[in-house]
């Protein structure tokens, strides 16, 4: 179509002064944006190629690019946004759905910036990590009722298999096909170093990562990519993924496209064909068929493996987790409606689902009432982006949390939502060789255990603060926290009190 | 402003206890002595005693104590108990006119055994039966409080310095064989007599001084095993874990020290592997009853008591010796008051639970 | 002794190398200011074929060819390091032909210019390491 009606959103801004036209913003963007115009010895640049991934920004030896967004404004409209238009022009265009990458960025409330955390004074010390000991090892899984003696009165460990972990996160699903080979090692080998789990998501686990297994979550989805005996017992737990908090609802889909080589023998799918994973699994369509594969996966892993079970934050997330924590679930992992996705269909990632901090602090609550939240762990994700996140989620009830597109960021995802293109200038979310090999998982891997180790020194000097010195003290401890700004109905439901208060 | 229970109030405290390991029963005069040396501990919004072997005649059933607002609540809690209790005697808890304890609400004390029927009607043992009544007055009797339901033991609270509150309860007509004491500081308070210290529960009973960490962490645990923190206190939440512990889980008390203070994972890993194993399984077990921040605590229980200090000992606590006689108190002033020439003073370690437990071939032991 | 390696396996071709050491020569602060219009003339250059790419430059042979054939003795080896002395440098250019890995090559003052390893750099470490974005080029010590 000769006529396309949208400007482009971004315009990049070439410092001329700076520019030493070294080319490499030419040669680094894969959306092929930049140009030299060797007859007049300058650098040129489409802007509406452009995605924003900053690959050119960061490279650029000079600095002499940035980013910004373009001024091209359509009348003021408070209705019409200019965000509604182009999508209209879009549709109009392609007759197709709108895809989007990464999690919800639209204006909805972010509870955890309206969440304040508690200090001591006085009346109790604040506790320095720098002098003493400070644990944020966590266990995750299943505990029985009671204890039980042997004719001794010994205790017997009547524990069933859980998770330990040297701090309450773990790398959340993305599986080897949607992300590169190269970021699945740098997952794997941070994962291993740090005494956390990383997971596979559902593309099933490359021969080269068996070594990880101990630190290895192995996800078994919709389309059961990749599933097989060796694979359940190589990894420390299962996770039935039912839903993800970008996509509530929606299955998933990679192109056939993307499935060659490894991708496609790790899948277990001929090379080429589109790895279609339905919306729901096709043999569970209630609890109680849930109920089903969470003991046939322990069948065979001779109930050796915690099996978690993944859901989207929906509306009556509560009654749901119930279920599923009187399933034969060892833990439950919640995907808030932020949490990022490689590709979703717009409309959904923007509209469908609940926010974490209000799903955690309901199922908490909820299971609470029940009695029954020792049974299982809560792990919960969809957008926990620093450490005070995961204090305040801990401290709402949670046992851990689950990051990925914080992870991302960390092998250099600039979060420019493009993902679905499979272009990615970082070398993260592509298959494409060339492109691939932009993440060294030597650089890759240390970043996030860089990343990760600064969180964990932060999340010991606000436990400290609190005068806490345990991870267990602060969890489902709402009285650490304060809301700021919030009304009388979302304190209720996250069970905490106005600062002041 | 709001009452106690309705708000958290942190406290800084004093505590004492004095055990005789024979079960020789001595009067409550050296508790009232003890706690008094620590006067400048407390600032007169609470105190209060635990004594152990003071109802010899009465030891086979439960002594309630209860504070009432006014008589028109006194009746229709008894008419409660006695749907629900055989009460063998019922009376006001006797006390001194005292000039530095006003405002006292009616108190009153009554022996029960719970009613045959009604017990085999609820499926429950006679402890978890009380309990679950005890929480029916406290939380659906507006106005009337039961402070103290073990047997063969009782509590006596109020709000005013701790040796004047003994002297109004008439404490050194008691006899017992184990007291523990209170003196309250707390941060700020509208002063009710049910927030005093100790706590109780059945024949638990808890002095505490500190500012638990980990207080909600707790409080939300236990409440899903029928606990109810109306109090909204360290003290109330540490006692409730205590009998969640021992009575409904079978932990000893060793075993809750382990459990509520527990070694560092840095320590465990250099225990021997026996010892390794019980502390990550009752860590991991039991992590929600995990209690940090600073605490010394004085349990009482049946037949003993179980001196403890937080894991990084954020609080002063001292043992001293003599004879056949324990001393505990936050002060070793507050013990050499009572008994100067002590065999053996120490100060337990953090998370080191230091307990006596009287013998069972004491006079205590007649049943 | 640690020298520069390459790893064609993580080169990008991406040439900040090159501009890197370029800079690096000119001894100014701001690199823009330094290779504004200038056509640079690096002692490390990206060979690139077939979609495989790496960086070339002097690797300090044991038994260096343009050592052995300097007429003038400008260069000289000393602690592995092989070094121009640009004083003695007559550009004959016998160790441009005999380098059988082109690193060395001429320059504008007069005398010829090869890797030196920023052995005067007061980090230590050469620039092109320092400007690689993807660990391709590495200043290491390696064994045999």
């Amino acid at each position: 179509m000769a006529l396309t009606f949208i400007y482009p959103e971004y315009e990049v801004i070439r410092n001329s002064e700076r520019c030493i036209t070294c080319r490499v913003c030419e040669r680094q963007c894969a959306n092929e944006a930049h140009e030299f115009l060797a007859g007049i010895d300058k650098m040129v640049c489409d802007d509406s190629k452009c995605v924003n991934c900053h690959r050119c920004v960061s490279l650029c030896p000079t600095h002499a690019l940035k980013i910004t967004k373009s001024g091209n404004t359509y009348k003021q409209n408070s209705n019409w946004g200019g965000k509604y238009i182009d999508e209209i022009y879009k549709q109009a265009e392609s007759g197709g759905v709108l895809l989007s990458g990464m999690g919800n960025p639209e204006n909805y409330p972010v509870y955890f910036d309206k969440i304040l955390l508690n200090a001591s004074q006085v009346t109790n010390p604040p506790i320095d990590p720098l002098r003493e000991p400070m644990e944020t090892k966590i266990s995750l899984g299943a505990k029985p009722q009671n204890i039980k003696r042997d004719k001794d009165g010994k205790l017997i460990n009547n524990l069933p298999p859980r998770l330990s972990l040297s701090m309450p996160l773990m790398f959340s699903a993305m599986s080897y096909g949607s992300i590169s080979y190269n970021a699945h090692e740098c997952l794997a080998r941070a994962a291993k170093e740090l005494g956390i789990l990383y997971n596979t998501g559902e593309g099933g686990l490359h021969n080269d990562f068996y070594q990880y297994g101990d630190n290895t979550i192995v996800q078994v989805a919709s389309g059961r990519f990749g599933v097989h005996p060796d694979y359940l017992n190589t990894g420390a737990a299962i996770e039935i993924k039912m839903g993800q908090g970008a996509k509530p609802g929606i299955g998933g889909h990679l192109p056939g496209a993307k499935i060659v080589g490894d991708i496609s023998r790790t899948r277990m799918i001929p090379e080429g064909s589109d790895a279609i994973s339905p919306a729901p699994h096709h043999d569970i369509y209630s609890i109680e068929d849930l109920r089903q594969l969470v003991y046939s996966l322990k069948e065979v892993t001779n109930y050796q493996k915690p099996v978690i079970v993944k859901i989207a934050a929906v509306h009556n997330v509560t009654a749901i987790a119930s279920g599923i924590a009187r399933s034969g679930a060892d833990i439950i992992a919640i995907d808030g409606f932020r949490g990022g996705t490689g590709a979703a269909p717009t409309r959904i990632r923007d509209h469908v689902g609940i926010p974490i901090e209000l799903a955690l602090a309901s199922v908490d609550q909820r299971l609470r009432e029940e009695g029954i939240r020792e049974n299982v762990s809560i792990v919960v994700g969809g957008s926990i982006r620093q450490s005070a996140d995961i204090v305040k989620a801990i401290a709402l009830g949670a046992d851990c949390v689950y990051i990925a597109t914080a992870a991302l960021m960390a092998l250099g995802c600039h979060l420019c939502r493009s993902c679905y293109t499979g272009k990615c200038n970082w070398g993260i979310a592509t298959q494409m060789p060339e492109l691939k090999k932009r993440l060294n998982p030597d650089i890759g891997y240390q970043r996030l255990v860089n990343l990760i180790n600064a969180w964990r020194h932060e999340i010991k000097e606000m436990m400290g603060g609190m005068g806490i010195n345990s991870i267990e003290s602060l969890k489902g401890n709402r009285l650490m926290l304060r809301g700021i700004g919030l009304n009388e109905k979302e304190l209720s439901i996250l069970g905490i009190r106005h600062a002041g208060e | 402003m709001q009452k106690e229970g309705e708000i958290r109030i942190p406290s800084g405290c004093a505590i004492s206890g004095i055990l005789n390991k024979t079960g020789k029963r001595i009067s409550g005069e050296a508790i009232i002595k003890s706690i008094a040396v620590m006067h400048d501990r407390s600032n007169g919004l609470g105190g209060g005693f635990a004594a152990y072997g003071i109802y010899p005649e009465y030891k086979n059933f439960y002594a309630l104590h209860i504070f009432y607002d006014s008589s028109h609540v006194r009746k229709e809690c008894e008419d409660f108990l006695e749907r629900h209790f055989d009460i063998i005697n019922l009376s006001k808890i006797p006390t001194r006119k005292i000039k530095e304890i006003t405002d006292e609400p009616l108190i009153w004390r009554y022996f029960v055994t719970p009613l045959p029927t009604k017990l085999a009607e609820s499926q429950l043992d006679e402890s978890e039966f009380t309990v679950k009544c005890v929480f029916r007055v406290n939380t659906r009797i507006d106005g009337a409080y039961v402070f103290s339901s073990g047997k063969n033991m009782g509590v006596f609270k109020a709000v005013g310095f701790p040796e004047d509150v003994g002297r109004f309860y008439r404490l050194d007509e008691y006899e017992g064989f184990c007291f523990t004491a209170h003196g309250r500081y707390p941060t700020n308070t509208p002063g009710w007599w049910g927030g005093a210290h100790p706590f109780a529960l059945l024949d638990y009973s808890v002095v505490h001084n500190g500012e638990i960490s980990s207080y909600d962490a707790n409080r939300r645990a236990i409440e899903m095993y029928g606990y109810k923190c109306t109090l909204q206190t360290d003290t109330e939440v540490i006692t409730y874990i205590i009998d969640y512990l021992n009575r409904k889980k079978g932990l000893t008390f060793p075993e809750i020290a382990i459990v509520t203070a527990a070694p560092f994972w840095q320590t465990i890993k250099r225990m021997d592997k026996e010892s390794q194993e019980i502390h990550e399984y009752l860590r991991t077990m039991f992590s929600a009853q995990l209690i940090t921040g600073p605490f010394s605590i004085i349990v009482g229980f049946d037949g003993g008591i179980m001196a403890l200090n937080d894991r990084l000992k954020l609080r002063s606590l001292v043992i001293g010796e003599k004879d056949d006689f324990v001393y505990i108190a936050s002060e070793e002033a507050a013990i050499r008051i009572v008994e100067p020439e002590l065999t053996k003073v120490f100060a337990p370690k953090g998370g080191e639970p230091i307990i006596y437990t009287v013998n069972e071939t004491s006079e205590r032991s007649g049943n | 002794m640690k020298r520069v390696y390459v790893n064609e396996k993580w080169c990008l071709g991406c040439r900040l190398c090159e501009y890197y050491c370029a800079f690096q020569e000119t001894k100014e602060s701001d690199m823009a200011r330094a290779l504004k219009g200038i056509k640079i003339n690096p002692r490390i250059n990206i060979e690139e074929k077939n979609g495989i790419s790496f960086a070339v430059s002097c690797r300090h042979c044991e038994d260096a060819l343009c050592v052995k054939g300097c007429i003038t003795g400008a260069l000289s080896k000393k602690e592995e390091v092989i070094l121009i002395d640009k004083e003695r440098c007559v550009s004959c250019y016998t160790c441009i032909l005999s380098c059988p890995y082109g690193a060395i090559s001429p320059s504008q003052d007069g005398a010829i210019k090869k890797c030196e390893l920023c052995t005067d750099s007061a980090s230590g470490i050469p620039a092109c390491v320092k400007g690689c974005p993807n660990n391709a080029i590495v200043f290491e010590e390696r064994l045999g």
